[in-house]
């Protein structure tokens, strides 16, 4: 199968522009993601990284409208995916766009799959609805698809029930199910973070392999930076709902315009990069950023990184810092960026 | 510092009965450590990695005697520890101490951290005077950089980098030699896990503390640990200084677990050996290395025998048959602890 998407040339396949979602709690609405902006070009890798409540996954989720509704309220802003706005599709136009031409993986593949039906229905089941395709048409895609994401004796575990694969399986079953009708863009939630160094090496590489045969989009949501710097070509980072830089990959992690992005890379120890046979005590320190991630529900006036940022002004606290280019395709909310070193 | 190691481990087991059928029988064994043999030397820090299912945890805990060992025996400062009753192993336990994962998971809910930290006074009897406790606890809190009014407070009002400030509060309370940390930052966010790994290497030099430190994240344990210790299958194929394992890997499995982190720098261009395959079942291990189904360089004697941990020189012992030309004398057994020997003496080689 060729790639559904033909966009014109270097149109962005994926155009968010200020989305905007709300998440009731019982004190009220909070913004947990408050004007986010990105675009992916069709075959590109878009890394969107950030820590726990950052509002990463949710919109992740946000772009396909699959965000549980309530608590979540969209509540702003534009999805365009091949040139149409996602937010304004009926439910049933949503359904002929989700898992046909943009798919999904999630962190936790146990959750995701189904218990009861085998992997190889759970796999069919698409390529039936969006397709067409007959029960055993849908059987011999499902067969193909195991073998393509590198599962041993795809003939036979195409009858499998989930429990009955291991966790690195169940992540290739979930990613064979998002790529059974060759969709445009693939959004991939954490798709590692549950599984093992050696397995999330095999199965990144599987990830890249496919997505370069296919010039599929990827979308990937990740808390790793060195899965980003491996995986990514541009990269967004998120702060407290915002996004705090836009950059690609490459700016991004040798010269990083915000504060916040900064720290991050600081605080990681880099391998093999040890010094000398002492013990730990007699080594530089790690440099952490101060304090934690602020509550959603008491975010600081002005920008919501200046209480833990050492670069802070005065006019922090007053005015949120817009996300503005700063320096050749890097953009940043920050009053007083990094300087290039 | 003296010479003799804090913790000397020989040929430990720890085999789990895995049962079936209607009577609840035996049918057979999980090995989740299967012969470890290693010494921990006294102010360093012993880096246990492994991927999941590999034994670390249990060995961990087996070192504390908080999980029963099948077989093998563990010192302590000379002390044996397995055959002890638990009441004979109370003196000792204000001595060894662990720091748990999850920091939700490991604090009484119901107690305040005033409680929380005192109980450990109460346990053992000590520092019994009322001012005398508070003292102690309030110097706790000072020392983990938290405020005083946290003493108040309960587990949930924190954050999860907060909850294990005070659960590595509870741990060093007695002033222990030696704390065993398990996964200690890895339900951490990023920023935070810096600020949890300085005080720990803080607390080390200001205490004297030994450490295990158990983690999947290999860039965590390079930068804290003094040596290094890597498991698979219930057993350790490699153990050598940090510095020396992470720039010269001899174990094949080391090997791919080091290509397989990811680096965050994009410029850096790297050959990475995938290693096809997932990690044996415990249930139903492989015959001879346990390595060898995924090991780009199995042999046939690889299928058939288990290669023992070979002294390399310097510290550096690996368990894998591509080593036996260099190990620097015979290996009797891998679990004779003859690593640890050379270790303690420059190495001489033949």
């Amino acid at each position: 199968m060729t790639a559904v998407a033909q966009p014109a040339a270097e149109a962005p396949l994926l155009d968010v522009r200020g989305l905007t979602a709300e998440l009731s709690l019982e004190e009220g609405p909070v913004r947990a993601v408050d004007g986010v902006s990105f675009s992916v070009p069709p075959g590109g890798t878009l890394g969107v990284v950030g820590e726990s409540g950052c509002g990463k996954s949710l919109t992740a989720l946000s772009v396909l409208r699959l965000a549980p509704q309530p608590p979540v309220r969209v509540v702003g802003g534009e999805v365009l995916f091949q040139g149409r706005d996602l937010l304004r599709l009926s439910e049933a136009e949503l359904r002929r766009v989700r898992g046909r031409h943009a798919a999904m993986v999630f962190q936790e593949p146990m959750t995701s799959l189904n218990p009861v039906f085998t992997v190889g229905e759970q796999i069919g089941e698409g390529v039936r609805l969006h397709l067409g395709a007959s029960r055993s048409q849908a059987r011999e895609r499902a067969v193909e698809m195991l073998r393509q994401v590198g599962i041993p004796a795809p003939g036979e575990r195409v009858d499998a029930y989930p429990h009955q694969l291991s966790g690195g399986m169940r992540q290739r079953v979930m990613i064979a199910m998002a790529l059974a009708c060759d969709p445009a863009l693939l959004i991939a939630d954490e798709p590692t973070t549950a599984l093992d160094v050696t397995i999330q090496a095999q199965i990144l590489d599987l990830l890249k392999r496919l997505q370069a045969e296919r010039r599929m989009a990827v979308m990937l949501i990740t808390h790793d930076l060195g899965v980003v710097a491996e995986s990514c070509d541009a990269v967004v980072v998120m702060y407290a709902g915002r996004v705090v830089e836009r950059a690609p990959v490459r700016e991004l992690f040798s010269r990083p315009a915000h504060p916040y992005t900064a720290g991050l890379l600081r605080s990681i120890p880099s391998l093999q990069l040890a010094v000398g046979e002492g013990s730990a005590g007699s080594r530089r320190r790690l440099q952490a950023i101060p304090g934690m991630v602020p509550s959603l529900r008491k975010l600081p006036s002005g920008c919501a990184f200046r209480d833990r940022c050492d670069r802070a002004l005065e006019v922090c606290a007053r005015v949120v810092p817009p996300l503005e280019p700063k320096r050749g395709g890097q953009s940043a909310a920050c009053h007083n960026p990094v300087p290039a070193p | 510092m003296t010479s003799e190691p804090l913790l000397q481990v020989r040929d430990l087991k720890v085999h789990f009965p895995v049962r079936g059928g209607f009577w609840g029988r035996a049918r057979g064994a999980v090995k989740a450590v299967d012969g470890v043999g290693l010494d921990v030397v006294r102010g360093e820090t012993l880096g246990l990695v492994g991927e999941s299912g590999c034994g670390k945890s249990t060995l961990g805990r087996a070192l504390l005697r908080l999980v029963e060992p099948t077989a093998g025996s563990i010192r302590f400062d000379g002390q044996e520890l397995t055959g002890q009753s638990q009441r004979q192993l109370r003196p000792l336990r204000r001595r060894m101490q662990l720091v748990f994962q999850d920091p939700y998971a490991s604090l009484n809910p119901r107690m305040t951290v005033r409680d929380i930290l005192g109980e450990p006074f109460a346990i053992h009897g000590l520092a019994r005077g009322r001012g005398e406790r508070e003292r102690e606890v309030a110097a706790l809190v000072d020392a983990m950089g938290l405020p005083r009014e946290a003493l108040d407070r309960y587990p949930h009002e924190f954050s999860g980098g907060q909850r294990q400030r005070i659960g590595i509060a509870r741990a060093i309370a007695l002033r222990p030699d030696l704390v065993v940390a398990d996964e200690p930052i890895s339900a951490l966010d990023v920023s935070i896990q810096a600020q949890i790994v300085n005080l720990l290497v803080d607390l080390q030099r200001e205490r004297g503390l030994t450490y295990v430190f158990i983690a999947h994240d290999l860039k965590i344990v390079e930068y804290v640990s003094t040596r290094v210790a890597v498991m698979y299958l219930g057993r350790i194929v490699e153990l050598a200084p940090a510095a020396d394992l992470y720039r010269r890997p001899r174990h094949p499995y080391t090997q791919a677990l080091l290509s397989a982190v990811p680096v965050p720098d994009p410029g850096r261009a790297r050959t990475r050996m995938l290693v096809p395959g997932e990690p044996p079942s415990p249930l139903n291990p492989p015959t001879g290395c346990a390595f060898h189904p995924r090991c780009p360089h199995a042999m046939e004697r690889c299928r058939r025998e288990t290669p023992p941990l070979y002294p390399l020189g310097a510290g550096h012992s690996a368990a894998c048959f591509l080593a036996e030309g260099d190990a620097r004398e015979v290996a009797p057994t891998p679990t004779s602890g003859g690593e640890a020997g050379v270790l303690a003496q420059p190495s001489s080689p033949g």
